[in-house]
């Protein structure tokens, strides 16, 4: 489905993932954040860069990636993303979410 | 009324590392969508947190029918340590963390994990013989008190 933000029209699927990650930007990320009632913060988007960075290599993302990242802790991760931490910092960076159970 | 889960409670009262992670990836599949979890070991289930014990949990060969061995050879010596070992490499191969490393993610997660006083007791254990992310010892009561919400759903494993 069509949706319209930052004054951009993105195709998004039923949960709000984009569809077409070649439509993101960081106008997108930022509007997707607030949605999920989220203030982008420096740390915020050095966590997307480490999800882009991981997507592009077409590398899975889990919770123990996050740990070994290098970029952030697991406590830190689930304070800056509540509620869902991979799949919030997924649906902001603009990628399919995660299909992993761990 | 929303139906929506809130919070999963989970019993482990099991010592063989199925049973373990059965808990583990339910527990932190929660938190990961956003559901408080907690989890409350008794029995044998203490093996999983006890720091000496629970880099030795093992699969069950015997007495387990998913496993295909006869139980005969089940019980043969080395039998349940071949089994563990080639679950390990496939559970490795999946990413999945051992279980020192996979409580620590729990921890990390805000994932709650008590222990069972009765059993503590009855093993004869010491706090410090339980890993030092433990969230506390609690009596069974005082586990049902922390169930006392709505969309909340309690798991004995």
């Amino acid at each position: 489905m069509k949706k319209f933000i930052a004054n951009t029209e993105i195709d998004v699927n039923d949960e709000g993932y984009l569809t077409d990650f070649t439509q993101w930007n960081k106008d997108i990320g930022n509007e997707l954040a607030k949605e999920q009632e989220i203030e982008m913060t420096d740390k915020h988007w050095e966590v997307i860069d480490y999800i882009h960075d991981k997507y592009k290599k077409e590398e899975p993302l889990s919770i123990r990636g996050i740990k070994k990242s290098g970029v952030i802790n697991i406590k830190e991760f689930y304070a800056l993303f509540p509620a869902g931490p991979l799949k919030k910092a997924t649906l902001i960076a603009g990628i399919p979410k995660p299909k992993s159970c761990i | 009324m929303s139906t929506k889960v809130k919070k999963m409670l989970f019993i482990l009262s099991k010592a063989t590392i199925e049973n373990a992670y059965a808990a583990f990836v339910m527990a932190n599949g929660a938190r990961m969508e956003g559901i408080e979890s907690e989890i409350f070991f008794t029995f044998f289930g203490l093996e999983a947190i006890q720091k000496k014990k629970l880099e030795h949990l093992k699969v069950a060969t015997v007495g387990n029918p998913g496993m295909h061995i006869p139980t005969m050879i089940g019980g043969l010596p080395g039998m349940e340590a071949l089994a563990t070992k080639m679950m390990k490499k496939e559970m490795e191969k999946l990413d999945m963390p051992p279980v020192d490393e996979f409580l620590e993610i729990l921890s990390d997660s805000g994932c709650k994990l008590w222990a069972c006083k009765l059993a503590v007791d009855m093993f004869h254990l010491e706090r410090e013989d339980l890993i030092d992310d433990l969230d506390g010892i609690l009596t069974i009561g005082d586990f049902y008190s922390r169930a006392d919400q709505e969309g909340c759903q309690l798991l004995f494993i």
